[in-house]
């Protein structure tokens, strides 16, 4: 799960790294006010959207006045930010934050990772801060400085003195960079992060290290441990049928093609969108709906293909287990009597009892094509798209 | 022989009495498990499917002697279950559970390191079907008569797809020794190259088939230890060729992050250590009996 700027940088300052002062806003007047809040005679407006690049797309603007910042809030609010992570769909901005201007000396990148290699926390950091670590690592690789965290014992002083004197911090510096890299590690490991990112933090002309911007993700198996993270979740950053299938239980990623596809198991949905993709065809999405495939599931993932208007044919692929085919095709015939389906059906039933599943399918007068094998189901769905 | 279980393996169920326990005690035990009894805590003393209910995980194997035990445990409370297994000296520990946090995950594998590698229990899985030897004993939740007894190893993460593998290879007479479901997240307690290992000193198995996916270093690490370590010839089909980069494909574990990681830079790599690669899911069973025929 991913959380705005504003309340990662609120996380981050509840252990210890600074951040500059500001203020979330949901409207022009309030922005104005809190412009006059904050003080100062420089603000910037940055539109909170689960993206980073959002400077490049309008979504950051520096202001210096508070009319200025409250023209520039009317600008972001409702508004589509398109970059270069949110795909050509874009991300709605619903709330802008203001944030002092602060005068930036040097820009260093900071991000902490799950390394699956090592099964430890990896820091990264670099003195190339501001441009993404995908371009550090192809422009100026020989500034990134990597070191792996002993999860069980934390990280250590002299582990973040390392990476403070990597970057080549002043020697007065030192002890509170080391302290601000502290501070983020707490964060990744005490609250259950699977990505914490400070992009920039900088050391500004007085001298202060500040964390200017901030991502955070968080391991979604953690969250029922976590209650002031799942809080901060933000419905309207997602892709709404991914929402309304997660809501209902169901794995589910929205794609570019025109086949839907009904799995059972991951790894069996990846396999059969290769299938699609081999026979000529681009899947619509990504829906696996649990090993069991239970009726309720299969109902459920009926419901969410119908109301893709890409779907042109819809692909059904069970595997049965203890979960007997017979009981499976009970389950689509069930569904398909609640939901319409107007485009063609290919099911492919396989596993215990595929015989009897696949007499139910055919007595229930549900009008679909039949498929034996992966590789005939992927072929007979690409070749109903022509009909 | 086999890898990890066979006929003789005693085996304890943690979480023996609720519901999910209960049923999969109860299709092991007609695959024909050896299932000696069971852990629920403040239960002990009971009698659950006519077999001994225990408190603790010590208890039940300085009673019944298990060495293998599978958790049907919340994920909340998985990591503790498998630290117990692991200090109560059972050898092989399967967690099929699905939503165990990564940190906790981490955590597990940290704490066993402090037994050698002799002592030091294999957790399988989690969110995986479990471990099958056809014909002798299953420590999962797989449908067992799918699975035809002979000589491929299979190791994968996928259940359903393993699934698909095993009646491929069924379909064509080809028969297996064990097949281990490592499980879709991305820390998990056994890797490919962790099980290629036992695969190549077992003395029946004669090849070996992964199904990997997309995402994590460990397909590219056992292609590596493949061609440095092994005799056995080893094939592979990895899934995800049309998932799009940064985004989790259902497992947790399923998300191309770096370089190496995405499924034609996988089967790219495989391929230079020597892999026989199984150019689609459908050719699974057709590709491990043309490898066979080779041999």
């Amino acid at each position: 799960m991913d959380i705005h700027e504003y309340q990662a940088k609120k996380i981050l300052a509840g252990f210890g790294v600074a951040v500059p002062r500001g203020g979330i806003v949901y409207s022009p007047e309030n922005a104005e006010n809190k412009a006059r809040e904050l003080g100062g005679s420089k603000w910037v407006v940055k539109a909170q959207i689960h993206s980073g690049a959002r400077g490049k797309a309008g979504g950051i603007i520096v202001c210096k006045t508070e009319l200025e910042v409250a023209q520039a809030t009317d600008k972001l609010l409702g508004k589509k930010l398109v970059t270069n992570q949110t795909g050509p769909e874009g991300k709605i901005v619903n709330r802008v934050y203001i944030e002092e201007a602060t005068d930036i000396k040097k820009e260093l990148y900071l991000g902490l990772v799950f390394d699956r290699s090592s099964e430890s926390i990896m820091v990264v950091a670099s003195t190339e801060g501001g441009m993404s670590v995908e371009e550090i690592s192809k422009q100026k690789p020989e500034t990134i400085i990597r070191s792996k965290i002993e999860v069980a014992v934390g990280m250590q002083q002299f582990q973040a003195r390392e990476i403070a004197f990597g970057l080549g911090i002043e020697p007065k510096l030192i002890s509170r960079m080391a302290e601000a890299i502290t501070g983020c590690y707490r964060a990744f490991s005490e609250l259950d992060a699977t990505m914490v990112e400070v992009n920039p933090l900088v050391i500004s002309n007085q001298e202060q290290i500040l964390a200017l911007d901030c991502k955070m993700s968080f391991d979604n198996n953690a969250l029922f441990r976590r209650n002031q993270i799942s809080e901060l979740r933000d419905k309207t950053q997602e892709n709404a049928s991914e929402v309304y299938a997660s809501d209902r239980g169901l794995n589910y990623v929205s794609l570019d093609g025109n086949i839907g596809n009904i799995i059972n198991g991951a790894g069996l949905a990846m396999a059969s969108m290769d299938m699609i993709k081999l026979a000529g065809g681009e899947p619509a999405n990504f829906l696996d709906v649990g090993g069991g495939a239970t009726p309720e599931k299969i109902v459920k993932a009926f419901k969410l293909i119908s109301m893709d208007k890409k779907v042109k044919v819809i692909l059904v692929n069970i595997f049965a287990g203890i979960n007997r085919c017979d009981w499976v095709a009970e389950g689509i015939v069930q569904a398909l009597q609640k939901i319409e389906i107007k485009v063609p059906l290919v099911i492919r039933l396989a596993g215990t009892n595929v015989e009897k599943g696949n007499q139910i399918l055919k007595e229930s007068k549900i009008n679909y094509i039949e498929a034996n094998t992966l590789e005939d189901a992927a072929n007979k769905a690409v070749k109903a798209l022509g009909k | 022989m086999s890898v990890l279980i066979d006929e003789s393996t005693k085996i304890l169920i943690q979480g023996f009495t609720g519901k999910m326990g209960t049923f999969h005690a109860e299709e092991m035990i007609k695959y024909g498990s050896k299932v000696v009894g069971g852990v629920t805590p403040g239960k002990g003393g009971s009698k659950h499917l006519n077999l001994p209910v225990f408190n603790t995980v010590k208890e039940a194997v300085e009673t019944t002697g298990a060495s293998a035990s599978i958790l049907f445990v919340p994920p909340a409370f998985a990591a503790d279950s498998a630290m117990e297994a692991a200090d109560a000296g059972i050898k092989t520990c399967v967690a099929i559970v699905d939503g165990i946090p990564s940190h906790d995950m981490i955590r597990i594998k940290r704490y066993m390191r402090r037994y050698s590698r002799v002592q030091k229990m294999t957790l399988v899985g989690p969110n995986c079907a479990g471990v099958i030897s056809p014909g002798k004993a299953m420590l999962g939740i797989m449908p067992g008569h799918i699975y035809k007894e002979g000589k491929v190893g299979i190791i994968g993460r996928s259940g359903t797809l393993g699934y698909e593998a095993a009646q491929q290879m069924k379909n064509l007479g080809i028969g297996i020794s064990t097949s281990v479901g490592i499980g879709g997240d991305p820390i998990n307690g056994s890797s490919f190259k962790d099980i290629l290992e036992k695969f190549e000193e077992d003395k029946e198995t004669d090849a070996v088939l992964m199904i990997g996916e997309i995402g994590g270093p460990q397909e590219v690490a056992a292609g590596k230890f493949a061609k440095e370590n092994m005799k056995k010839p080893v094939i592979a089909y990895i899934a995800g060729l049309t998932a799009p980069k940064g985004r989790v494909m259902g497992h947790a574990g399923a998300i191309v992050s770096a370089y190496g990681e995405s499924a034609v830079e996988k089967v790219e790599l495989l391929k230079e250590c020597g892999v026989t690669i199984s150019k689609n899911p459908s050719v699974m069973g057709e590709t491990v009996k043309s490898v066979l025929i080779k041999k």
